[in-house]
C-alpha cells in the first residue's frame, strides 16, 4: 500500500516537469511584456530595458529556465514581479478563501446530490425522477456567472438575506465567515449537484438490478437500508470519480465565482497575475494547480479501495 | 410441527389455485395459472420444468419478490396457514428471512461484494431479533461451523470474492437457515456449480432440512437433481402443473407426455460404443501450455498454470470431448487452439503447420479453418446486427462476394432448421436454442475444418439440448468436421464424444474412447466426477442422440 502511494507520487514528477516546461515557454511566447507593464505607460525604452534587466528577463531563455528550476528545487518559488512579495507568502495568503469555497461547495453538492440521485433511481420513471433529471439538465446548461448574478439579485438585493459580495476570514468569527460563504458556494455547487445526482442515479439504478439486492429483500430488509447500505456502497466508485473530478474542476471554476463575488482567493490571484504578466506567479500557480490535480487523482484511486474490497488487493 | 387438530402434519406451504398475470404482449396471458401444491414439514418438493414453465415465478410469488410487472391475480399462498398474497408489506418483510428463506442460482452474484460474509449473515439477525452483537457473532460462527466451512473466524471476516462458488452457496444457506425458517425455497441452487460441489451442496441441504424439519421448495430443470433429492415432484409446463406425485412414481412411471418427453431427453450416462474414427488428423497439439504471471516490482510474483503439457489429436469426422470442472483448463485449451489467446508454450498443428506462434497477419488466412460456438447464445451474437449480417460478415472478410455469402447463409439457415427469411431478424427475436443454431450457422459459413464447441449446449433446456446435439452430429457427417467439444456435463459428453479427455488443474489426467472412460475410469478424479453426477442411476432409458433435425 505504502509502496503504491510512493510509486504514484514519484510518477507525478515527470507530469509536473512537463507542465513546468510548457507553462514557462507558453508564457514567453504570448504577446505582452511584463517590464512594460511594471514600468508604466509613460516609461522610456531605457527605463523598460532597465526593469527588464532587474527582472532577469534579458537573459537567454535556457538560463532563465535553469535559474527558475534551480530555485524551485530549493523550495523557493521566487518573487512576484508585480506584488513585490515572495510568491510563497502570496499564495499562503490566498489559500484560505479558495479552500473554504471549494470545501463548502463540495459539501453542499454531495449532501444534496447523492440523496436526490438515490431517490430518483429508486423511483425511476416517476414524476419525482423526471423533475430531478430535468432540473439537473438546467443546472448543467446555465453558466456559473448567470446563476451567481441571479442568486445575488434574489437573495442579496431583493431579500437581503446575504451580503452581495466579499469574504471574511475565518479568524474574524465563524458566523460572518459562513454568512459570506453561503451564496458563492451555492452558486458553484449547482453544476456539481446536477453532475453528481445524474451519476448517482445511473450507478444506483444499475446496482438495483443486481442479485444481491434481491437477496437483501429475501432477508426481509427494509427498502431504506437496501438503498443506503447495500446499493449505495456498490454504486460508490463512479460517484467518487465524479466527485473527485468535480473537486479538480472546482479549482478552475473558482476563477469566475471569485470574480463575481469579489473573493480574494487563488482564482482572483490568477486573474490578476495574468493581467499583470507576472510570470513567476503564474508559473507557480499553474504548477500548484497541476500538483493538486495529481494529488486528487491519487486520493480518488485510494478511495476506491475503501468502498470495494476487490480493488483493495 | 405436528398440528394438534389432525393426525397428518399440516403443510408448511399450501399454494392454492395460484394465477399470476403477465403484462400484455406476451405469448400467453398468465405466467402461471391454476397452480396448487403443498409442502409438508421435513419434505422436499421439487418443481421441475424448462425455461418459461413458470417454476421460478411460482417460487418468487411465495416470497413476495415478483418483478413489479407480474401480479398475482387469483388464488392463495398459505405459509403456516397465513395467506402471504394478502399480507401487508411490513408483514411480508417480517416473514421473509424469519419464517421463509430463499437461496438463489448464482452464488457469485447473490452475495453483496462489498460487505463481509459474517456481516451479511448477521444482517438477518439484526432485522428479525434483538440479540446483542456478541450473541449475533456467536450464532453466526456456530452456523458457519455447521455449514462445514473451514476456519469460521476467518470466513466471518472474508468478502465474497475470496470464497469459491461452493463456499458462497454455503454462506447463502447459512443466512437462509440461521433463524430456522419453516420453509426454504431453493431456486436452482446448484445449477451454476461444478458436479462435485453440487453433490456436496445437495447433501448439505438434505442434512440441514432433515435435522431441522424444514420444508423445502426446490426449483430445478435437472432431472438428475430431482432423482437425487426429491420426496415429491411437481412438473410444470407453460405455467400449468401437468403432473405431480411422489418422486419414485413420477420418475419411474410418468403419466403425462410432457413428463415422459423431459425424462427421455435426459442424456444417459452410458455412452454408446462408437467405432474408432480413422480419418486424417485435423488438429494436433503437443506440450501446449498457458501460464499467467502476475506481480511485479513490489509484489511477489505468482505463476498460474492454466494449462500445462496438453497433447491431443482430433481426426476429421471425430468428436473429442474435454471434460473437467471450472478451473480445469478446458476452456483455456480451446481458446489457445482457436488462438483467441496466445499459448505460452507448445505446438498447435493444423494441416501440418504450427500455428502456436504465427503472427496475426500470417495467422489470419488460417483462422477460417477453426471456428468456435460459445456457451451463451444471448451474448455471443451482436444484438444490434441482423442475424444475416452476423453470418455473412466472416466469409465476406475472406473475399466471398456478399451475394454468394448471402445465398450460402440461406442454405445454412435451412440446414440448421431455421427459416431462411429469418436472416433479416435480430438475435433477441429468437429463443436460446434458435440462437445457438444461428451461432452454429455462423461458424459453418466459414467452411471450417475444426469446430470448437465451448459449453455450446450447457445453457439450454434438455429437450433443446438434445436437438442441438443431433444437429452437431448431422453437420459433422456432412462436412467431415473435427469437433472439439468442451463441457462440464458428463451426460452430454457421453452422448456425442468419440473420445474423451479429462482435465484437472490444467493437466490431462485421463483420456480414451468415451465408452472405455465411463466403464473403466483410471484416474481417481474421473471416478470422483462420475460418482458426483446427480441421479446417475437415473435416465438410462434414453437412447443416444437421434439423427433427426427438427425444424
Amino acid at each position: 500500500m505504502l509502496g503504491y502511494v510512493l510509486r504514484r507520487l514519484l510518477s507525478a514528477i515527470p507530469v509536473l516537469a512537463i507542465v513546468a516546461v510548457l507553462v514557462f515557454l507558453m508564457l514567453r511566447l504570448t504577446p505582452g511584456d511584463p517590464a512594460a507593464v511594471i514600468a508604466g505607460d509613460n516609461a522610456s525604452s531605457e527605463q523598460i530595458a532597465q526593469v527588464r534587466h532587474q527582472l532577469g528577463l534579458d537573459r537567454p531563455l535556457p538560463a532563465q529556465f535553469a535559474i527558475w528550476i534551480g530555485n524551485l528545487a530549493r523550495g523557493d518559488l521566487g518573487e512576484s514581479f508585480f506584488f513585490k512579495k515572495t510568491i510563497g507568502e502570496l499564495i499562503l495568503g490566498r489559500v484560505e478563501p479558495t479552500l473554504s469555497l471549494a470545501a463548502a461547495t463540495m459539501l453542499i453538492a454531495v449532501c444534496v446530490a447523492i440523496p436526490l440521485g438515490v431517490v430518483a433511481a429508486y423511483r425511476h420513471g416517476s414524476w419525482l425522477d423526471r423533475i430531478v433529471m430535468g432540473v439537473s439538465v438546467l443546472g448543467f446548461s446555465v453558466p456559473v456567472f448567470v446563476i451567481g448574478y441571479g442568486m445575488i439579485y434574489v437573495f442579496s438585493i431583493t431579500l437581503g438575506w446575504f451580503p452581495v459580495q466579499g469574504y471574511q476570514p475565518l479568524a474574524g468569527g465563524f458566523g460572518g465567515y459562513l454568512h459570506r460563504l453561503v451564496l458563492p458556494s451555492l452558486t458553484l455547487s449547482v453544476v456539481y449537484i446536477a453532475l453528481i445526482a445524474r451519476m448517482t442515479r445511473a450507478s444506483v439504478l444499475d446496482v438495483l438490478n443486481e442479485d444481491y439486492i434481491r437477496t437483501a429483500r429475501a432477508k426481509g430488509q427494509v427498502e431504506r437500508k437496501i438503498l443506503f447500505r447495500h446499493a449505495l456502497k456498490n454504486a460508490a466508485v463512479p460517484i467518487v470519480t465524479v466527485v473527485g473530478i468535480g473537486i479538480a474542476l472546482l479549482i478552475g471554476g473558482v476563477v469566475v465565482t471569485e470574480s463575481v463575488f469579489a473573493i480574494p482567493g487563488l482564482g482572483r490571484l490568477t486573474v490578476d497575475a495574468v493581467l499583470a504578466r507576472d510570470y513567476p506567479t503564474i508559473q507557480a500557480l499553474i504548477l500548484l494547480f497541476s500538483g493538486v490535480y495529481v494529488l486528487i487523482n491519487l486520493l480518488i484511486d485510494l478511495t476506491y479501495g475503501l468502498f470495494d474490497p476487490r480493488i483493495r488487493q | 410441527m405436528i398440528s394438534p387438530m389432525s393426525d397428518a402434519p399440516s403443510p408448511v406451504l399450501a399454494v392454492e389455485n395460484l394465477a399470476v398475470a403477465l403484462p400484455g404482449g406476451g405469448d400467453r396471458l398468465r405466467a402461471v395459472d391454476g397452480v396448487s401444491f403443498t409442502v409438508s414439514p421435513g419434505e422436499i418438493v421439487c418443481v421441475v420444468g424448462e425455461s418459461g414453465s413458470g417454476k421460478s415465478v411460482t417460487a418468487f410469488s411465495v416470497m413476495g419478490l415478483l418483478a413489479r410487472v407480474l401480479k398475482p391475480v387469483a388464488g392463495a399462498i398459505r405459509l403456516l396457514g397465513e395467506d402471504v398474497l394478502s399480507a401487508s408489506p411490513q408483514r411480508l418483510r417480517a416473514l421473509r428471512g424469519d419464517r421463509m428463506a430463499m437461496i438463489f442460482q448464482e452464488p457469485m452474484t447473490a452475495l453483496n461484494p462489498v460487505l463481509t460474509v459474517g456481516d451479511q449473515i448477521e444482517e438477518v439477525l439484526r432485522i428479525h431479533t434483538d440479540l446483542g452483537p456478541k450473541e449475533r457473532r456467536a450464532k453466526v460462527l456456530a452456523m458457519l461451523e455447521a455449514m462445514h466451512l473451514p476456519e469460521p473466524e476467518r470466513m466471518h471476516a472474508s468478502y465474497p470474492h475470496q470464497l469459491s462458488g461452493g463456499q458462497r452457496q454455503r454462506v447463502m444457506i447459512a443466512a437462509a437457515l440461521i433463524l430456522d425458517p419453516a420453509l426454504l425455497i431453493a431456486d436452482e441452487p446448484t445449477t451454476a456449480l461444478d458436479v462435485t460441489t453440487q453433490a456436496q451442496i445437495l447433501t448439505l441441504i438434505r442434512e440441514m432440512q432433515a435435522r431441522r424439519g424444514t420444508g423445502v421448495l426446490f426449483i430445478t430443470h435437472d432431472f438428475g437433481v430431482v432423482a437425487e433429492i426429491a420426496d415429491r415432484v411437481v412438473v410444470m409446463q407453460s405455467g400449468r402443473i401437468v403432473e405431480q406425485g411422489p418422486a419414485a412414481e413420477v420418475l419411474g412411471n410418468p403419466q403425462h407426455p410432457y413428463t415422459r418427453m423431459l425424462i427421455a431427453a435426459v442424456p444417459t450416462m452410458t455412452p454408446a460404443r462408437r467405432p474408432p474414427v480413422t480419418g486424417a488428423p485435423a488438429l494436433e497439439t503437443a506440450g501446449l501450455a498457458k501460464t499467467y504471471r502476475s506481480g511485479g516490482l513490489f509484489t511477489k510474483a505468482r505463476e498460474v498454470h492454466a494449462a500445462a503439457d496438453v497433447a491431443l489429436r482430433i481426426r476429421h469426422g471425430e468428436t473429442v470431448g474435454i471434460v473437467g470442472e471450472s478451473g480445469s483448463g478446458k476452456s483455456t485449451v480451446a481458446r489457445c487452439i482457436a488462438r483467441l489467446i496466445a499459448p505460452s508454450e507448445g505446438r498447435i498443428l493444423v494441416a501440418d503447420r504450427d500455428i502456436a506462434r504465427l503472427p496475426e497477419r500470417r495467422l489470419r488466412p488460417l483462422r477460417r479453418k477453426i471456428q468456435v460456438v460459445f456457451q451463451d447464445p444471448f451474448r455471443s451474437l451482436n444484438p444490434r446486427r441482423t442475424v444475416g449480417a452476423s453470418i455473412v460478415e466472416g466469409p465476406v472478410n475472406f473475399g466471398t462476394s456478399p451475394e454468394a455469402a448471402t445465398a450460402r447463409a440461406r442454405e445454412l439457415m435451412s440446414l440448421v432448421g431455421l427459416d431462411p427469411a429469418a436472416l433479416a431478424r435480430y438475435p433477441h427475436q429468437f429463443s436460446g436454442g434458435q440462437r445457438q443454431r444461428i451461432a452454429l450457422a455462423r461458424a459453418l459459413a466459414m467452411e471450417p475444418e475444426i469446430l470448437i464447441a465451448d459449453e455450446a449446449v450447457s445453457a439450454l433446456d434438455v429437450s433443446v439440448q438434445r436437438q442441438v446435439l443431433a444437429l452437431l452430429d448431422d453437420v459433422q457427417r456432412r462436412f467431415d468436421l473435427a469437433i472439439l467439444f468442451i463441457t462440464h456435463d458428463l451426460r452430454v459428453a457421453a452422448q456425442i464424444c468419440d473420445r474423451l479427455i479429462v482435465m484437472q488443474r490444467g493437466r490431462i489426467v485421463e483420456e480414451g474412447p468415451t465408452a472405455e472412460v465411463f466403464a473403466r475410469p483410471q484416474a481417481a478424479y474421473t471416478r470422483a466426477l462420475i460418482a458426483a453426477a446427480p441421479g446417475r442411476e437415473f435416465g438410462r432409458g434414453a437412447e443416444p442422440v437421434a439423427e433427426a433435425v427438427p425444424a
